[in-house]
């Protein structure tokens, strides 16, 4: 249960889950520029609409978060990206709620930025399969326990009684890492075959990421 | 009662919510939730949302099997080592409450919000312009990406794929999802040249929606009014 809903949390971790994600987004803002909006737009739709496949694993079925993978495709405007999804989560399916917004964005948000930032690199330049792939897949499952503690530490520091279902649900994380790092590890592989270009965080078809909108992007 | 006005809507309903999200009392939360269940019921825009609800049953039920065990207070029976106290089933019971009550209260107030309305409605409440872009473009593509994703879906099950706990099933969707973002890369890259062909200049025209009128205010006071009541009353 990455989404966590509105009336358990306390006033404090609200609110600095919030500063947290306003630092984010502003973050997120300068890196989205007018030619990013719409890449970034679609893939969180993409996303939105592969987070809705519910994919069995053992006895329960979850679904992928892919915050790794859109760590690694938009690097820091994946705050941005995160926020609008649960937004239009909350209105539309109620799932998560409207308070928590600010602490489920850093929860799903934040492992993805941090471990693609520090892998995405070594991913984009090896020559080898079977290294992307263990990378991607590292990628992916760090995300996913990262989301994990967050959401268990969110819920520790709400309140102390807990700490006890905050460790259950760490541990119902164990096997979605799982999941998550296979499916990562095909993403990534499938992109840097079909097209590598979609693996980089800018506009791959321009010198600079800050290119004015008028200029003709090539066809991939 | 509630605002016609998307923008007060919004800002009642996180008001309200976020005075419900911090009830102490199991009274106050209790009677609360009493009261908005009918309203739910009878005066809800949606069917009463059971998938909602049923959505928190796991965590919920997480709640009411530790809590009891892991707070101290009068003891209510014990089971071998354990002692549960009643302290720990008020307490699951007091956030049984608060989550349902602020599901209900988010469906009946914005369970009806149409997604091609809300990139106005926040534009209005000055959230960035270009957040409020993502949000708009996000909305208008995930139906046509779910389409999509069904169109690939219903082609693996046509091949005899079924979905089951291996490794081939984990590989199957990373290629499904994998196809996904190449053609909606393709289709971003497509979107932004149509676009810049309409003279699209780097921001959508947003007109600003007329000034709310009075009875839209009115209901965005007595919401937020209601809310903050409700809580002064609880921490009496």
């Amino acid at each position: 249960m990455a989404h966590i809903p509105d009336g358990i949390l306390s006033l404090p971790v609200l609110i600095g889950g919030g500063l947290i994600t306003a630092g984010g987004v502003a973050l997120a803002l300068r890196r989205l520029d007018d030619r990013m909006i719409p890449r970034a737009a679609i893939l969180g739709a993409a996303v939105f609409a592969g987070s809705l496949i519910a994919v069995p694993v053992g006895p329960s079925s979850v679904h992928v978060l892919l915050s790794g993978m859109m760590g690694i495709m938009l690097g820091t405007a994946t705050f941005a990206v995160v926020l609008v999804i649960l937004l239009l989560q909350a209105l539309l399916f109620g799932f998560g709620g409207l308070t928590t917004l600010g602490v489920n964005t850093v929860n799903i948000a934040l492992p993805g930025v941090v471990f693609a930032l520090l892998l995405g690199p070594a991913i984009r330049a090896t020559p080898s399969g079977v290294l992307r792939a263990a990378l991607a897949g590292a990628v992916g499952a760090l995300s996913v326990l990262g989301t994990g503690a967050l959401v268990a530490s969110s819920l520790a520091l709400s309140s102390s009684e807990f700490t006890p279902v905050a460790s259950v649900l760490l541990a119902t994380y164990l096997p979605l890492a799982v999941g998550e790092a296979f499916v990562t590890a095909a993403i990534v592989g499938f992109l840097a075959r079909v097209q590598p270009e979609a693996l980089r965080p800018v506009i791959a078809s321009s010198a600079s990421p800050s290119a004015p909108p008028s200029t003709p992007s090539s066809a991939s | 009662m509630a605002p016609a006005d998307l923008r007060l809507r919004l800002l009642a309903a996180f008001i309200a919510i976020a005075c419900l999200s911090q009830l102490h009392s199991l009274a106050v939360a209790g009677v609360l939730l009493a009261l908005v269940l009918p309203l739910a019921w009878f005066l809800g825009p949606l069917a009463f949302p059971w998938r909602r609800l049923w959505h928190l049953e796991g965590f919920l039920l997480l709640l009411f099997a530790t809590l009891p065990f892991t707070m101290d207070g009068r003891p209510l029976f014990t089971l071998g080592p354990l002692v549960a106290s009643l302290d720990g089933v008020w307490r699951a019971s007091l956030i049984a409450a608060k989550v349902s009550t602020c599901v209900l209260v988010l469906t009946v107030l914005l369970g009806d919000v149409e997604p091609a309305r809300l990139g106005v409605a926040l534009r209005g409440l000055r959230v960035p312009e270009r957040l409020s872009r993502l949000c708009v473009m996000t909305m208008r593509y995930t139906s046509l990406l779910r389409d999509e994703a069904r169109r690939l879906h219903d082609a693996m099950r046509a091949r005899g794929f079924r979905p089951r706990s291996s490794r081939h099933t984990w590989r199957s969707y990373g290629n499904l999802i994998g196809m996904l973002l190449v053609r909606a890369l393709d289709r971003a890259e497509r979107v932004e040249e149509a676009m810049l062909c309409r003279g699209y200049t780097g921001s959508f025209p947003y007109h600003a929606p007329p000034f709310p009128p009075l009875r839209d205010w009115i209901g965005f006071g007595a919401i937020s009014a209601a809310g903050v009541a409700i809580l002064v009353i609880d921490r009496l």
